[in-house]
């Protein structure tokens, strides 16, 4: 018996060890020889339609594929020409119009046209449609009326191609970041040919983003879509722009697994991650020449605290608890330095804004406060449950402030993780007491923070409600002249929220990258936005070295 | 042998002296009697923990974090600065507690119903391993998180949760031994007999197929640890500060390359638990096998 | 035997209709809808993408309509994936679980089953323990852990194999299929070793010893038919439990398989998708569950006829 396993094991050893001859070139070495730059994407993106898509891992791939009117500097952030060269402003801000491009093109080789705009945004915008990022285009005359269905007739909405290259738009109210706005891909064009042979122009379901049959405007053109493994594009011959783009084509790898991405960029098979494990970092940094990238980012981490239950619809209760933490100490220990801590909704720096600090870390003043709502030293105390979605950095967030509240207010807060969509539903339903929580901006203003908590804020979640604080947010700033006396309008409403404390602000975010030496153009940005047509490969990165 | 074999069978119909005797058996077996020490030995500490543990379970030391094993801190401590031992001491009385009490429920459920399909056969067989077959075939991650959300969560729940899903295999195997025994003399012996079907299946047909069941339960009682941590994971079962060890092995597993011993010391608890089980598994199974004493 | 096959062909029926009626009900009552979202999604939007996906009709009209197509084989368009049918996403997901799970089992089948001969030959001594030992360390070092240590080793410390992917570059289907294998090879270790060792005192092997048969010819001969028996009522499921249980390894190695799709289904609320994947599933499931108690029949003589009617 012994000598016939030895029989078997003695083949197997030796497919081992010629399967494992070296194993070739890596994704990196090769991709940097013929210009292909290969990306960590985070998921498998739900799809390539502009008017369809929601998430981060969608976006990076259709903003390739596509171009809005403008686009940013990867550098400033500053709007620069994409599908329209200029752009005019009127003088009450009402009114803009924009210029395309003459040699704008889409992939199959159709010039595109103003009223490729005004098609699309219909659609973009179309009740019937689903778009979830519809309210992007809001800014625009009527557009909400008929995105909500109160209004049929698209005429009356602020769009119109007043000739060939000619788009207008009238908006209904001076709008500082509309220009932004045309980078998102709800505000992109599509092509209605394509569209219009695979379906309906509101189908969500149709066959047009497939490889063999999708037509876009960007610099890169779909060349395979293969599900859960990769999606390659190559570099447009149609774009306008051509001669500035660098790269051959891009490989996005759709890995969701955080570890298993961190070991494919070690062994050279990804440029440029999505994320990186918080506990990697310290290793990470530690390295010279390190791959390790951090930049603020556009995104604040804090706890919703539910206003109408007891024990939080006191706020010396609310005040108590964001007292009691030392964001400082949670940064530097679990987080292992890499975020910033927040002590206002806004994150800092959002356009020159620099929102109020109304409070900071202070175990004396937390438990005073909580003394005289009743709970002096934590007697009586009701108990408290905080909720958050199953993730490993929640998870030692929330274990590390449990313990903070324990030693500071000598409370208890028990912890309950939820499964996503359980966590989505709770918090929708506003049935938690204290929920964790991110947001996103979706363009860089204050306003995209601070009217979160409207009173009917369909994002606010906490059950603050103030007219006095809806007024400046929704009648004062907008009114505003100059961006002085707006962020001053601001800042006020920000010092309004922030004494109330419906929300708990724990830390900016930052964004995580490892990005492999070779690669050139790719600024850390606020909104760590990147621009491929300004990225390229040095394949001589290690001659210089 | 086949002297030692009669005087076996003889004890065996005696009834009275076949336990003790299994347990002379056993004791004979030195790594059965290896495992027994070292699972009486969790067991104990596990009982005694908040007595003896050396730090509090939730005591944190942030501004510590991950440190090697040292003089103050045997095993090291974690990234919050909470002390290893502490944290495998108090984990270990979750993990053994899930282990041992949804197994039982498994093993319970999984014999009684793969012995009565086995046993009466036919029409009743068919409907019974078919509804095991529509269990194999549901959603189980569904099926979890509704639990979840309609009883809340608790220990008692994740018991039951776990105890459902472990039954089928359990059911599946005590069928096919039964299959095969009932069609042996001694089952026909008992049928002509006249003795009920009950006591047929509860005094010969069950007594004869614990082997796999033994060895089959051994293999139970880790997979449920673990299946432990993947639930406490999804939201359901242990919620921190408590924590178990599939739960310190999944976080240790993420900075092996880190902190290591945040992954080698619960790893090694469980390794030594499932390797007494086993050697004691099979020490049982031998001791219990009237036919097959070899020694 | 044709007729016990028939039978249990016709028994799977009102199984997989109860499976899907049961499933169809389950996932709509999970909290949180497909189109929940982190930003508030305004109600018209969620009130056009629920028409468009037929969620506004009555539950018992969705259901009669779901059964319609599915006796048609459309199992219906994703709601994560706008653009892909569920049948696609299977199609594409299903041949690469299958392979995985089939280069698993067969690790698994090959250490565990030598590790459990091998030992049930000499129990008590190092010939059992020390091939026992080897067998077990696949279940008490779980997927989610295998996965990484055989990575670190094989792939990034001696950089021998890719560490993921699938039919990418060579070798890469190596360390899915022993991570895979690992824990099963554990269960038919075990069982293995004591199913042969049940049969080895048994009559007919005493018998077969008496007439001077080598011992190699005795195991291989007559033992190991009747010590597999556990071993192979074992498989059934453990081959359907492979197909959805694929799920830790196909992430950690970056493999596009149905496990990936199934569970990320499960957490988008994909409706079409779980219950899809459910069906499918449920369907191999009484499939080798069937194949695994015809051959259990087969290698046990008395039940052979029993069925067989000889």
């Amino acid at each position: 018996m012994r000598s016939s396993a030895s029989r078997f094991l003695l083949p197997v050893i030796a497919v081992l060890s010629l399967l494992a001859c070296g194993g070739g070139e890596s994704n990196v070495a090769q991709g940097n020889r013929e210009g292909i730059l290969h990306v960590g994407n985070g998921t498998e993106p739900q799809g390539l339609d502009p008017h369809v898509v929601t998430g981060i891992p969608e976006s990076n791939i259709v903003r390739a594929l596509f171009e809005g009117l403008a686009v940013k500097n990867p550098y400033t952030l500053e709007s620069e020409p994409g599908v329209a060269q200029s752009w005019d402003i009127s003088e009450d801000g009402l009114t803009i119009t924009f210029h395309l491009n003459p040699e704008a093109k889409w992939s199959n080789g159709d010039l595109m046209t103003a009223q490729d705009y005004v098609w699309s945004w219909q659609r973009a915008l179309n009740p019937a449609m689903g778009n979830q990022y519809a309210y992007m285009l809001y800014p625009v005359k009527n557009a909400e009326a008929f995105a909500t269905g109160k209004l049929d007739d698209f005429a009356e909405v602020g769009v119109k191609a007043l000739d060939k290259h000619t788009l207008q738009v009238k908006l209904n109210a001076r709008t500082p970041y509309f220009i932004q706005l045309m980078d998102h891909h709800s505000a992109y064009a599509v092509h209605r040919p394509t569209i219009e042979k695979f379906g309906k122009s509101t189908d969500r379901f149709t066959r047009w983003t497939r490889a063999e049959n999708i037509v876009g405007n960007g610099a890169f053109r779909l060349k395979e879509w293969l599900l859960n493994r990769r999606i390659v594009v190559e570099k447009s011959d149609t774009y306008w722009d051509r001669d500035k783009v660098k790269l051959n084509g891009i490989e996005f790898h759709p890995v969701e697994n955080i570890s298993s991405e961190e070991r494919m960029f070690r062994v050279g098979q990804l440029h440029y991650s999505y994320s990186i494990p918080l506990d990697k970092i310290p290793v990470y940094r530690a390295m010279e020449d390190s791959p390790y990238v951090s930049a603020p980012y556009l995104g604040t981490y804090f706890y919703l605290l539910n206003t109408n239950k007891p024990p939080l619809d006191d706020v010396r209760v609310r005040q108590a608890l964001s007292l009691a933490i030392d964001r400082k100490l949670l940064n530097d220990s679990v987080l292992h330095g890499t975020n910033v801590p927040a002590y206002s909704i806004t994150p800092p720096g959002t356009l020159g804004y620099q929102p109020p600090i109304v409070f900071d870390y202070d175990v004396t003043r937390a438990r005073q406060l909580l003394a005289e709502a009743g709970y002096p030293d934590g007697t009586g105390w009701p108990g408290l449950e905080l909720i958050y979605n199953t993730s490993e950095s929640h998870l030692k967030i929330a274990v590390a402030l449990q313990q903070m509240w324990k030693d500071a207010l000598n409370i208890d807060v028990t912890l309950a993780n939820q499964e996503w969509k359980v966590y989505l539903d709770s918090v929708d339903q506003m049935n938690f007491q204290m929920a964790r929580r991110g947001w996103i901006g979706d363009y860089v203003d204050p306003n995209n923070f601070l009217d979160l908590f409207l009173c009917n804020g369909g994002n606010n979640n906490t059950g603050f409600c103030d007219p006095v604080y809806d007024d400046m947010i929704l009648q004062q700033a907008p009114q505003a002249k100059s961006r002085e006396e707006r962020y001053a309008i601001f800042k006020a409403a920000e010092t309004r929220l922030m004494e109330q404390m419906p929300i708990i602000p724990i830390y900016t975010y930052t964004s995580n990258h490892l990005v492999h030496p070779s690669v050139r153009g790719k600024p850390s940005n606020l909104m760590d936005y990147v621009n491929y047509k300004y990225l390229s490969l040095d394949s001589d990165w290690q001659a210089e070295q | 042998m086949g002297a030692e074999m009669i005087t076996d069978i003889a004890q065996a119909e005696q009834g009275t002296s076949l336990w003790r005797d299994a347990w002379l058996r056993l004791r004979r077996n030195r790594m059965a009697v290896l495992g027994l020490a070292i699972l009486s030995c969790f067991v104990i500490v596990a009982i005694l923990t908040p007595w003896i543990a050396p730090y509090g379970y939730a005591q944190q030391e942030l501004a510590l974090g991950a440190t090697p094993p040292s003089t103050t801190h045997w095993l090291g401590t974690d990234i919050y600065g909470r002390d290893l031992l502490t944290q495998i001491m108090y984990g270990g009385r979750i993990s053994l507690a899930v282990g041992f009490i949804a197994t039982s429920v498994a093993l319970l459920i999984g014999i009684t119903w793969g012995a009565v399909a086995g046993y009466a056969g036919g029409k009743v067989d068919a409907v019974m391993m078919r509804l095991v077959d529509i269990l194999y075939a549901l959603p189980f991650m569904i099926f979890i998180v509704l639990l979840m959300v309609v009883f809340g969560r608790n220990m008692l729940l994740l018991f039951l949760a776990i105890g459902a899903v472990e039954w089928l295999t359990m059911a599946r195997i005590m069928r096919s031994q039964v299959q095969s025994l009932r069609q042996q003399e001694f089952v026909e012996a008992a049928i002509s007999l006249g003795l009920s079907p009950a006591t047929i299946i509860r005094r010969h047909l069950i007594p004869n197929a614990l082997g796999p069941i033994i060895v089959y339960t051994t293999l139970t009682i880790p997979s449920v640890m673990l299946l432990e941590a993947f639930l406490s994971f999804l939201g359901l079962g242990v919620q921190p500060p408590q924590t178990s060890w599939g739960l310190l092995i999944s976080y240790g597993a993420e900075t092996m390359e880190e902190y290591p011993w945040l992954l080698i010391f619960p790893g090694l608890a469980l390794v030594l638990t499932l390797f007494s089980l086993n050697f004691l598994g099979d020490g049982l199974r031998d001791a219990l096998d009237v036919r097959g004493a070899k020694d | 035997m044709w007729r016990f096959i028939g039978f249990r062909v016709l028994q799977s029926i009102p199984v997989l209709l109860v499976v899907i009626t049961v499933t169809f009900f389950l996932v709509r009552m999970a909290p949180g809808g497909p189109f929940s979202s982190e930003k508030a999604v305004i109600p018209e939007v969620k009130a056009a993408l629920e028409a468009q996906y037929r969620l506004n009709l009555p539950m018992f009209e969705q259901y009669t309509a779901y059964l319609g197509d599915l006796a048609q084989g459309d199992l219906g368009p994703s709601f994560k994936y706008p653009g892909r049918s569920v049948n696609e996403l299977i199609a594409a997901g299903f041949p690469v679980t299958a392979e995985l799970g089939f280069y698993a089992l067969l690790v698994a089948i090959t250490i565990g089953g030598i590790a459990g001969v091998v030992a049930s030959l000499r129990p008590n001594s190092a010939q059992d323990y020390i091939p026992m030992s080897v067998a077990m360390i696949g279940i008490c070092v779980p997927s989610l852990l295998m996965g990484p240590i055989l990575i670190l080793i094989f792939g990034i410390y001696l950089e021998w194999l890719p560490v993921s992917g699938w039919g990418d570059m060579p070798g890469d289907k190596i360390l899915p299929a022993i991570t895979l294998g690992s824990t099963y090879a554990a269960y038919i270790a075990r069982l293995g070793r004591a199913g042969m060792l049940e049969v080895m005192s048994q009559d007919y092997i005493r018998t077969a010893r008496a007439k001077g048969l080598p011992e190699w010819q005795v195991v291989t001969r007559h033992a190991l038919r009747g010590g597999m028996i556990p071993v192979v009522a074992f498989l059934g499921p453990a081959f359907a439990g492979l197909l959805s249980g694929s799920f830790v390894v196909e992430t950690i190695f970056q493999i596009p398989g149905l496990g990936r799709i199934y569970v990320q289904a499960a957490f988008n609320r994909d409706y079409t998708v779980i219950l899809g994947a459910t069906v499918f599933l449920a369907t191999l499931i009484v499939v080798f569950n069937l194949l695994s108690d015809i051959l259990a029949a087969w290698m046990n003589p008395r039940l052979r006829s029993q069925y067989g009617g000889h």
